[in-house]
């Protein structure tokens, strides 16, 4: 195990909330510079509470965790390359959207004018450069989660945290969003983590899927997809598809039901 | 003005002048003596005659209304951000908020009035003392009302306590600031009205609530019933004022303020 290497490394980590939840066993996991991992779950099972762990905004009760090799509560600024995508587009109601897109830039201190030339670079990847005088909530909520993406690319992080993006879009628009978050992860060498319940989402995404498993939350198991396979609409419907979808689904199947006997 | 506008102008207007006709109507077809019951065109007459006594009256009022609106907004807010910047400092205090919120003005009035020399200002405190709380409980509720997202984003780009506050807290506070500004625009004008009734009686009042207390002991009713006409309408612009300031100030984001079309 190379953890130095790696952009995120979990070691041990877990986590019982001060009520006693215990929301994650001890969990391992290492995440290569540029791979798209995502966490599969059903609810409940700690895909957030990982993800906030990794993101900085929760201690975890016992392991460690780092993000290129720091903890990410103490990420030096030059490298505080990480932004967190959450599960509503959270945009601030009173601002418009060109101002909630350089809301990073202007709590760093960028200065008005890069900061503007950037927020604008920002939205035309996301396609919404024609908007960025509308408020929130004049867009629908597709256009709103752009924006939020939009948001958290100004900073041209290297990380990208996503705690079920799409989860709240119809199937066509979040088809759509997926295929253009591939095009960004490609063409930027992200790194991404992605939190989604849907398999289908989980197979067309990633580069690896790690399944979790709920009560007690845990990893169960981890499912290195293809990457040489094209994205897209063919690929959907080969029976390559189907058979990562059909393993995930076992993998998940297997996991309630082992809890299901211990519980009997 | 929009469809929409003119009708919620025209509708409440409507049933004003049906109750207004219905009320003449009824005084007159019954000889309803103006002692016990004016008809509104007598009492449109008093407030035309007796203006230079009743618009003193009004200025008067209003100026105590205002003053104590304006001194509830200042001093709400402060204890509000008070508040949100402890916890200690709110479990210490707001008991005692709320106390001020239940004692009856009447009750207290009589010993601010003792204690503080000017009339004016006594007035002005007793209708402040009314006035306060929605301002404190609904600013404080709003600084805590911060969506959890937001808030995350903030701290993991590493936001300073000054700006979540001036970027993050005070806009989300403000659709409830403006919700407690309502309340107590009202509660200003009761309270004025009410402390006045108090010092009245030592006669240095020359408000609205002295007019009606002198026109009791002179038993005329159509000045009593002008000088409510003219409290009652305060109430109604006053309201009508914050909601246009609400709307001014939040009405291009806020749900509340914004019309679906
Ligand atoms: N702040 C908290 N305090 C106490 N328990 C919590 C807290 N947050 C989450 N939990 C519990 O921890 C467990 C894992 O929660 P978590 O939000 O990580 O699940 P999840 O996999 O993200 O679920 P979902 O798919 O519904 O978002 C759940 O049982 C939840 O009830
Ligand atoms: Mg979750």
């Amino acid at each position: 195990m190379n953890s130095e290497a790696s952009a995120v490394a979990v070691q041990s980590a877990e986590k019982t909330y001060a009520n006693g939840t215990r929301a994650l066993l001890p969990v391992s996991l290492n995440v290569q510079q540029g791979e798209f991992v995502t966490l599969l779950g059903p609810s409940g099972c700690g895909k957030s509470t990982l993800l906030n762990m990794v993101a900085g905004l929760l201690a975890p009760s016992a392991g460690r965790i780092s993000v290129w090799g720091e903890s990410p509560n103490a990420l030096s600024h030059a490298k505080q390359r990480m932004s967190f995508v959450f599960q509503e587009a959270t945009l601030m109601p009173w601002a418009r959207v060109a101002a909630n897109v350089r809301l990073p830039l202007d709590l760093q201190g960028v200065n008005r004018p890069e900061a503007d030339q950037r927020v604008i670079d920002a939205l035309k990847l996301v396609g919404l450069e024609k908007f960025s005088d509308a408020y929130p909530r004049e867009l629908s909520g597709g256009m709103q989660m752009r924006a939020s993406i939009a948001r958290s690319l100004v900073t041209d992080p290297s990380l990208l945290l996503m705690d079920e993006p799409f989860g709240a879009l119809d199937e066509i628009t979040r088809n759509r969003l997926d295929d253009e978050l591939l095009t960004l992860w490609r063409s930027k060498g992200l790194t991404v983590i992605f939190v989604t319940h849907s398999i289908h989402e989980a197979v067309y995404l990633s580069s690896r899927v790690v399944v979790m498993a709920a009560r007690p939350g845990r990893v169960v198991e981890e499912v290195m997809i293809e990457p040489t396979i094209p994205r897209d609409d063919a690929f959907r419907v080969s029976t390559e598809f189907a058979g990562y979808a059909k393993r995930l689904q076992d993998s998940l199947l297997r996991a309630s039901v082992s809890v299901d006997e211990a519980l009997a | 003005m929009t469809r929409d506008g003119v009708q919620r102008l025209l509708l409440p207007l409507g049933v004003a002048l049906l109750l207004v006709g219905v009320w003449q109507w009824w005084v007159t077809a019954y000889d309803i003596p103006a002692f016990l019951v004016p008809s509104p065109l007598v009492v449109a007459q008093t407030l035309v005659k007796d203006w230079s006594l009743l618009g003193a009256a009004l200025a008067v009022t209003l100026k105590v209304t205002f003053l104590a609106l304006i001194c509830s907004v200042l001093l709400g807010v402060a204890i509000a951000f008070a508040f949100v910047q402890s916890k200690w400092i709110e479990t210490a205090f707001f008991p005692y908020a709320v106390l001020l919120q239940v004692t009856p003005i009447v009750a207290i009035a009589p010993l601010i009035i003792i204690w503080v020399q000017s009339p004016t200002a006594s007035l002005v405190i007793c209708a402040t003392l009314v006035a306060l709380f929605p301002i404190i409980a609904n600013t404080t509720l709003g600084l805590r009302s911060v969506n959890r997202g937001l808030q995350s984003l903030f701290k993991m780009n590493r936001a300073t306590r000054w700006q979540t506050l001036v970027r993050l807290r005070i806009p989300s506070a403000l659709p409830y600031f403006f919700g407690g500004l309502r309340i107590s625009s009202g509660l200003a004008l009761i309270g004025a009205v009410v402390a006045e009734f108090v010092v009245g009686t030592g006669g240095t009042g020359t408000g609205l609530a002295y007019q009606i207390l002198q026109a009791g002991y002179q038993l005329n009713i159509p000045r009593m019933f002008a000088a409510l006409v003219l409290i009652t309408l305060t109430g109604v612009v006053l309201f009508a004022l914050m909601g246009a300031l609400s709307k001014w100030a939040l009405g291009s984001w806020h749900e509340s303020e914004t019309t679906v079309s």
